[in-house]
């Protein structure tokens, strides 16, 4: 269990060094450019919808593209083939899809499904930021699937780009009033932080521009007003908070509920953790600067947990998340995107600049943060009841990955589900809210299609996220979610030979170092570097409060085995009770704890020190 | 001048001239005059030339090509720093993404820096693998002319650190290039090492394009002109090599279609775009197999002239298909009642049926000819005819490279696999094999003789073939003229003939619009004649601007359906009756403003 004090991170109390202070402002990235000659964001999306002489949309679309909650990708095991052969690669979109805390009702559920089978792979990926996924959209289909995403009231806007992405909840199912109440902030932060540009009905929902008297295109369709909001320095009329260039770079908020840290609350731009009485929600501590990725060979990107900066009521949640947005909107790094999300902003300053800038702007100061304790960043697999005497089935999905037979299956619960489903943080799916009567059913229908808990896995597996990489993240260097379960096939004997199938040991893999997976805060983690190769990091925090460090840079499957067989067994012999595997690394010297996301690459390098 | 051996006139006017000179033309000068040294001639030249770019006795200094292999914009990026450098010594230079770098330019490049990442463990970044290739091919250029360096990033924490610079430096002087400044590896922090390069480098391509410096032999005096080439004919082919052969559709495909490369080097043979390359392919040695054994035929049997049967079965005689005076010959000579039934007049339409997909071996097989000895029944057979294929590339842009677009026919029929003749055999080669051609002209599928012409091209499947020709064609003569082509197949992911080249010809403007109809991608059917008639009014135009009209592909559905869908534009955006669009037709035809190739 990691506890901390309740007071807000102090002058350097996370351990980095002395601040050099903002770089001197280069020239705006292209990136700026696209966006702020977009026009909100239309950019010449339609056209590039039809040219026919290709699958792909202009690069300038591309990007654009994004913000609607779409990323152009191709399927990289072609390429080569195709170009021989004289075509373009095999374009094809993923959609991602929003809902706030991961929740869905039957109804949302079944036509995603749809959608999924008509026209994307037929197969639905649920992602470690409770969003879902469909790949391999064709062009020509994309206006009618995200038109069909709609309809189901759910949204594509902001799943991808410069812009608030889903708000992330823990989908706590145990403590339902208190879920209710941290789940309608959650959904309505993410309402209040969407963009409000009407370039996204007339593209995907209309088709046709809506002009008003004065000529000023006006949101159309579902006859839901914008909230009236005056707008800042940044804003304009039709984008009162982001304005025409948006943020500098993507924008993550999660809110946790203790003692689950789930949502990897650290790993976050801006970071709330719910503070309880009982069941009834009383404040939010907020914590700023997370986030995972980093740039190879570039010390000056690193992955950075958030320091808690004081807390507020649940009344000033959005104008702190709101005016937070704006800070790094004004000051984040435009120049070089590799260095723009707002933990830079922070770091090139310092997290005392931060504060009082926050403060300055909100008129009025956080209070100091409370006291509060996480416990652990995994699920609970299997069935629970809830407070309210509903029942909860939370079912293992590997790699978030839902085709064939469980694809199937989860129809089939949909179908007579009178509950909810909530995607989890580890890419898992909770049939929430199942009704005394329909337990036995549901239970049924998961056995015979395969979707169980986890039984008889390794704590390991069952706790292993992922991302998607090869063959369709144009990011990736290598495999993750197709190779992930094959290296556990590897490591599964050895753990039953050191004693260790039960323990829970977070596993983290990405295909590059950008950490859709959080690889970061694995206990073990892995980045790719080239097909079949990877960097080894070991030594998280098992409930996401410290980062892991290099431990072993670009190596393929028999050195990993081969590094990790000899830890573990010492693990086992040698870990003190109840210690963590992340702790026990740390402790035996294997490697270096991480102070910080500054003191990342320091630490590895101690480490070699160290070992030399 | 003290010590000069000039007059005080001279030396004075001498001492004028070159005091109002820039850095750039005092070198220009003094290789100038280093040259008449060089070349022994003692007279002062009458005149001296008036700008050193106008000079005939020094041409300007090549200019400087840089190539890039980039994949996260760090090579691209110091590529066009180099470029600038180079400018700024007083130099011509260009810049190019490796995936835009075409042999043509290679040929012709002289100075060559090219920038290179590798990626993973040795791979080139995607936009340098056609050109890896390209060095690696048999269609390589010979760079003896070439001067070049290279430059590479690379992150030693792999195995094969810079593998792809080394690779190409490598190759390049295999290919007979000679370096003008060793090679640099960079590791992540590339920075201070590439500045070091890039200035080296410029001082080494200043100092070498400075006139008295290293003189290239230039492309022409690389290859010699090919001397008394025998004349190759449809009577006596030539063995073309084949160069490349790679499929063209994608994976998931439900046909198969051929891009077929060959050389036609040393033949003396040329082509126009429109024109055809005739190929005399082999029958498959498996069906020859088959027909020896449904005949019961020794392979060994000598024929007339004492040629033995197996090898002339596959290289000399029709099998696959079968005619109507060859059943009456062999009829006559087997004496076989049931051939003698089938060819009664009254028959006529059995007969047709069943020569329709048959070959020999059902014949021996239906007619109980198994035995019948074999000089018999090959007396009957047809020479094996060539087939033509319309070539897909341009004399001008593939000089001696004609491409072909094969198509493969592959069907069931009677119970058996059949397969075209030729496009099988094609199919079949590889790189290095050689194959029996001839250049067929075709006066009557021409571009206009007035290059600023419009030119509409429709060309579904491989009937596309001659198009690829004639926009290569266009491009490299720099033909003002637009062009609009209708190409159409079964699905856009897989049977875009092509798609990237047109992709490519329509980003430098030389293809003005594209038109795609593809048949199978909805429930309702598209073809190309429906593209046409949904822009007519713009074809219209085009039509009243002079453009051409050119069909190529398939005789018996699509080209009457293109030739309705014209009239139909003609009488409706024309306002004229069927007589007068067919009588405008016609005209056009005159005009040769209508032409088709159709088969």
């Amino acid at each position: 269990m990691s506890e901390r004090n309740g007071h807000a991170a102090g002058a350097g109390a996370g351990g980095g060094g002395p601040t050099g202070g903002p770089r001197p402002a280069g020239p705006p990235s292209d990136a700026e450019r696209i966006k702020s000659s977009s026009r909100h964001l239309r950019g010449t999306i339609l056209e590039s919808l039809e040219d026919p002489l290709t699958g792909a949309v202009r690069p300038d679309d591309a990007a654009l593209l994004k913000f609607h909650g779409t990323y152009q990708q191709d399927d990289r095991d072609l390429r080569d083939e195709r170009r021989r052969s004289r075509l373009e690669p095999a374009y094809q979109f993923m959609v991602r899809v929003r809902a706030p805390g991961g929740v869905v009702a039957p109804a949302q559920w079944l036509a995603l499904d749809g959608i999924a089978r008509t026209a994307a792979d037929g197969s639905l990926r649920l992602t470690t930021r409770q969003s879902f996924q469909m790949h391999a959209v064709l062009k020509w289909d994309l206006q009618r699937t995200i038109a069909m995403v709609n309809q189901t009231l759910l949204s594509t806007l902001a799943a991808c780009g410069d812009v608030n992405r889903n708000v992330m909840c823990n989908p706590n199912p145990h403590v339902s009033a208190l879920h209710a109440q941290v789940y309608e902030h959650a959904r309505a932060l993410s309402e209040h932080l969407s963009p409000r540009t009407a370039a996204y009905h007339e593209i995907w929902v209309d088709g046709e521009k809506v002009v008003d008297s004065r000529g000023i295109p006006e949101r159309a369709g579902t006859g839901e007003a914008p909230a009236a909001r005056p707008h800042g320095p940044g804003g304009d009329d039709e984008e009162p908070l982001y304005g025409t260039t948006y943020l500098p770079r993507k924008f993550k908020i999660g809110i946790a509920v203790p003692p689950s840290n789930d949502v990897d609350v650290f790993s976050q731009d801006l970071g709330f953790i719910a503070i309880a009485r009982g069941d009834r929600l009383t404040a939010f501590n907020v914590a700023v600067g997370g986030g995972m990725g980093m740039t190879y060979g570039e010390p000056a990107t690193y992955p950075n947990l958030a320091e808690l900066v004081g807390s507020c009521t649940p009344e000033q949640l959005i104008a702190v998340a709101e005016t937070v947005v704006a800070v790094q909107r004004d000051f984040g790094d435009r120049s070089d995107r590799k260095h723009a999300r707002l933990k830079y902003t922070i770091g090139d300053r310092s997290i005392e600049w931060f504060r009082d800038e926050l403060h300055r702007r909100l008129g009025w100061e956080l209070a100091p943060a409370l006291p509060y304790a996480f416990e652990s960043s995994g699920d609970r697999l299997g069935w629970t009841d809830g407070a309210d005497g509903r029942h909860h089935l939370t079912l293992l999905v590997e790699n978030g990955r839902l085709r064939g037979r469980a694809l199937d299956g989860m129809r089939e619960i949909a179908r007579i589900h009178d509950g909810d489903f909530r995607l989890t943080p580890n890419q898992n799916l909770i049939v929430a809210r199942v009704s005394r009567g329909k337990r036995a059913r549901i239970e049924a229908v998961a056995r015979e299609h395969g979707l169980t808990a986890g039984e008889g896995q390794s704590a390991m597996r069952r706790g292993a996220v992922a991302c998607v990489a090869l063959p369709t993240c144009g990011l990736a260097m290598a495999d993750a979610e197709r190779y992930l379960p094959h290296l556990l096939d590897r490591l599964d004997p050895i753990l039953a030979d050191a004693g260790l199938s039960q323990a829970e040991i977070v596993v983290r893999m990405s295909g590059c170092p950008n950490g859709c997976s959080r690889p970061f805060l694995g206990e073990i983690g892995f980045t790719g570097k080239a097909p079949g190769r990877y960097n080894l990091y070991l030594g998280a925090g098992f409930s996401g409060d410290r980062l892991n460090c290099l431990y072993r840079e670009n190596i393929g499957e028999e050195e990993i085995v081969a590094a990790l067989d000899p830890i573990l067994h010492h693990y086992a012999r040698e870990r003190t009770p109840g210690e963590r595997f992340g702790d026990f690394v740390v402790r035996a010297g294997y490697v270096q704890a991480v102070a910080s996301g500054k003191d990342f690459h320091a630490a590895a390098e101690r480490g070699r020190a160290a070992l030399a | 001048m003290l010590g000069s051996p000039f007059t005080a006139d001279q030396a004075q006017a001498l001492e004028a001239l070159v005091a109002g000179m820039t850095p750039e033309q005092r070198a220009w000068l003094g290789g100038y005059l280093a040259g008449l040294q060089a070349a022994g001639l003692g007279a002062a030249p009458a005149a001296l030339p008036q700008a050193p770019a106008a000079g005939p006795a020094a041409p300007a200094p090549p200019e400087v090509t840089v190539v890039y292999g980039s994949q996260t914009g760090n090579a691209a990026g110091l590529a066009r720093r180099l470029a600038d450098r180079v400018r700024g010594a007083g130099l011509a230079a260009s810049v190019h993404s490796l995936g835009d770098f075409e042999a043509r330019q290679l040929r012709q490049a002289q100075r060559l820096l090219l920038v290179t990442s590798t990626q993973g463990d040795g791979d080139p970044p995607d936009n340098a693998i056609a050109f890896r290739e390209l060095l690696q091919s048999r269609k390589a250029p010979r760079l003896e002319h070439l001067r070049y360096a290279v430059l590479g990033l690379g992150d030693s924490s792999y195995e094969h650190f810079n593998q792809t610079a080394r690779d190409f430096d490598t190759r390049l002087a295999e290919l007979g290039a000679t370096p003008l400044h060793p090679r640099a590896e960079c590791d992540l922090d590339y920075e201070e090492a590439a500045a070091a390069w890039i200035e080296a480098v410029v001082a080494v391509v200043a100092a070498d394009a400075a006139p008295g410096g290293p003189v290239p032999a230039g492309p022409a005096a690389a290859s010699a002109p090919p001397s008394a080439a025998p004349a190759y004919s449809r009577t006596h082919p030539f063995p073309a090599e084949v160069l490349d052969n790679v499929e063209l559709h994608g994976r998931g495909a439900d046909r198969s279609t051929r891009h077929v490369e060959l050389s036609l080097a040393g033949s003396g043979l040329s082509w126009e775009p429109g024109d055809s390359l005739g190929v005399f392919a082999r029958n498959d040695q498996g069906l020859v197999e088959l027909l020896l054994r449904a005949a019961d035929w020794d392979p060994a049997t000598p024929l007339e002239g004492g040629a033995p049967l197996g090898p002339a079965l596959a290289e000399r005689y029709e099998i696959t298909v079968l005619t109507r005076p060859m059943l009456a010959k062999i009829a006559e000579v087997t004496g076989s009642a049931s051939l003698a039934a089938l060819l009664r007049p009254e028959r006529e339409a059995d007969l047709r049926a069943y020569l329709a997909g048959r070959d020999l071996i059902d014949l021996i097989q239906d007619h109980g000819l198994r035995g019948v000895p074999a000089r018999d029944l090959v007396a009957a057979l047809r020479r094996l005819p060539p087939r033509l294929y319309s070539i897909a590339s341009s004399p001008a842009a593939c000089p001696e490279e004609p491409h072909l677009t094969v198509r493969l026919l592959d069907y069931q029929a009677h119970g058996r696999p059949r397969r075209g003749v030729c496009s099988s055999h094609l199919a079949s080669l590889a790189p290095g094999d050689t194959v029996p051609v001839f250049v067929q002209s075709n006066p009557n599928f021409r571009l206009p003789a007035d290059p600023a012409a419009p030119v509409i091209m429709i060309g579904p499947g491989t009937g596309v073939a001659p198009f690829r020709a004639f926009l290569e064609e266009r491009a490299e003569a720099g033909a003002p003229g637009r062009n609009w082509l209708f190409f159409g197949d079964r699905r856009f992911r897989t049977d875009f003939l092509y798609q990237t080249d047109w992709q490519r010809w329509r980003q430098k403007g030389v293809l003005t619009r594209m038109d795609v109809a593809f048949s199978r991608d909805r429930a309702e059917k598209v073809y190309v004649q429906h593209r046409m008639l949904q822009h007519g009014r713009e074809l219209y135009a085009w039509l009243q601007d002079g453009a051409a009209v050119y069909v190529c592909g398939d005789e018996k559905r699509m080209a009457p359906d293109v030739h309705e869908a014209l009239a139909g534009i003609l009488m409706r955006e024309g306002g004229c009756d069927r007589d007068a669009a067919e009588e405008r037709l016609s005209q056009m035809r005159r005009e040769r403003r209508y032409q088709r190739d159709v088969y």
